[in-house]
């Protein structure tokens, strides 16, 4: 597993992530500037790490999604590599047009940064395999524009083609309700690309895989990208 | 030559800022306010002296990177 991670101007995980996949994978992961127009050769995962890209400025993800670097990683999904993105990665992957949707802000209008359950809505994915199918995880989420939406034909297209990743539950696994923490349509917490090669979600599993900080739930997404290619 | 664009949310589309900023018209007592919804305005000065260029140039420029068109409208004033 070769792995790049795509640092912003405002980027603040990368330390995070980079951190959680050579734990995973065994090697440090790349990293790319914003301004790079090439991925390295060979690269299997490219990931958008959390942060405030360019300050949030216009719209969160909006600037970077047009990023230089972004050509190379559409290139790199239509070619069936995969894509991770969290936290403002999520929304630098919907502004860049690489997953539908948009993340608005939060419905009660709050900063969210808490513990939060999610459940894994599938597990024959390269990002889900080594979790079972519908377990509950314990991660942690921390955003203020978080809350997903989208027309009502891509909610129902989304629902219908298994694209759902993680929904928002509490922890007995019940979804929605006060589980969810900004209001997101259908309690969603990510999303796949069609192909299932690109992921976005607002949580961070990259900040669980240490027992040391808090718990290890986040681990299971990192080991499946690691056996994956 | 000036130009103004202005970016606002679909209709439909939920606004919780418009909604806090509706509410705090409301607590300090500006009456009759039925609803607020925010947007975004840009004031873009252009090299060029054709309305018509620019008004085209405005709207690549929207559906490139002003507006998310998928929540958003964008009008153009040249």
């Amino acid at each position: 597993m070769k792995a790049a991670v795509v640092v912003f101007p405002g980027s603040n995980r990368e330390g995070d992530m980079a951190r959680a996949l050579t734990q995973a994978t065994g090697r440090q992961p790349s990293m790319l500037w914003h301004a790079d127009h090439e991925l390295p050769a060979g690269t299997d995962l490219v990931v958008l790490p959390g942060g405030f890209s360019y300050g949030d400025y216009l719209r969160c993800g909006a600037i970077a999604g047009r990023a230089a670097i972004m050509d190379a990683v559409r290139a790199h999904a239509a070619r069936g590599g995969l894509v991770l993105g969290v936290c403002n990665g999520f929304q630098i992957l919907c502004e860049s047009g690489l997953l539908p949707g948009v993340l608005m802000r939060n419905a009660n209008l709050r900063f969210v940064c808490r513990m939060q359950h999610l459940r894994v809505e599938r597990n024959d994915t390269a990002f889900t395999r080594h979790y079972a199918k519908g377990q509950t995880i314990e991660v942690c989420v921390a955003h203020g524009e978080g809350n997903y939406e989208a027309d009502d034909a891509t909610i129902d297209r989304l629902e219908g083609d298994g694209l759902v990743a993680f929904r928002y539950c509490d922890s007995a696994g019940n979804v929605g309700g006060d589980a969810n923490p900004n209001g997101s349509r259908n309690d969603i917490a990510g999303i796949y690309s069609n192909g299932r090669n690109v992921l976005g979600l607002m949580p961070h599993p990259e900040n669980l895989i240490d027992a040391l900080v808090g718990g290890t739930d986040g681990r299971g997404l990192f080991e499946s990208l690691a056996s994956a290619a | 030559m000036k130009a103004r664009v202005v970016v606002t949310l679909k209709s439909g589309v939920l606004d919780p800022q418009g909604k806090a900023i509706e509410g705090a018209l409301k607590s300090l007592g500006v009456e009759g306010v039925a609803s607020v919804r925010q947007g975004k305005v840009f004031d873009v000065e252009l090299a060029g002296a054709d309305a018509d260029a620019a008004k085209a140039q405005l709207q690549a420029a929207c559906e490139k990177l002003l507006a998310n068109t998928v929540i958003e409208n964008y009008q153009i004033d040249v």
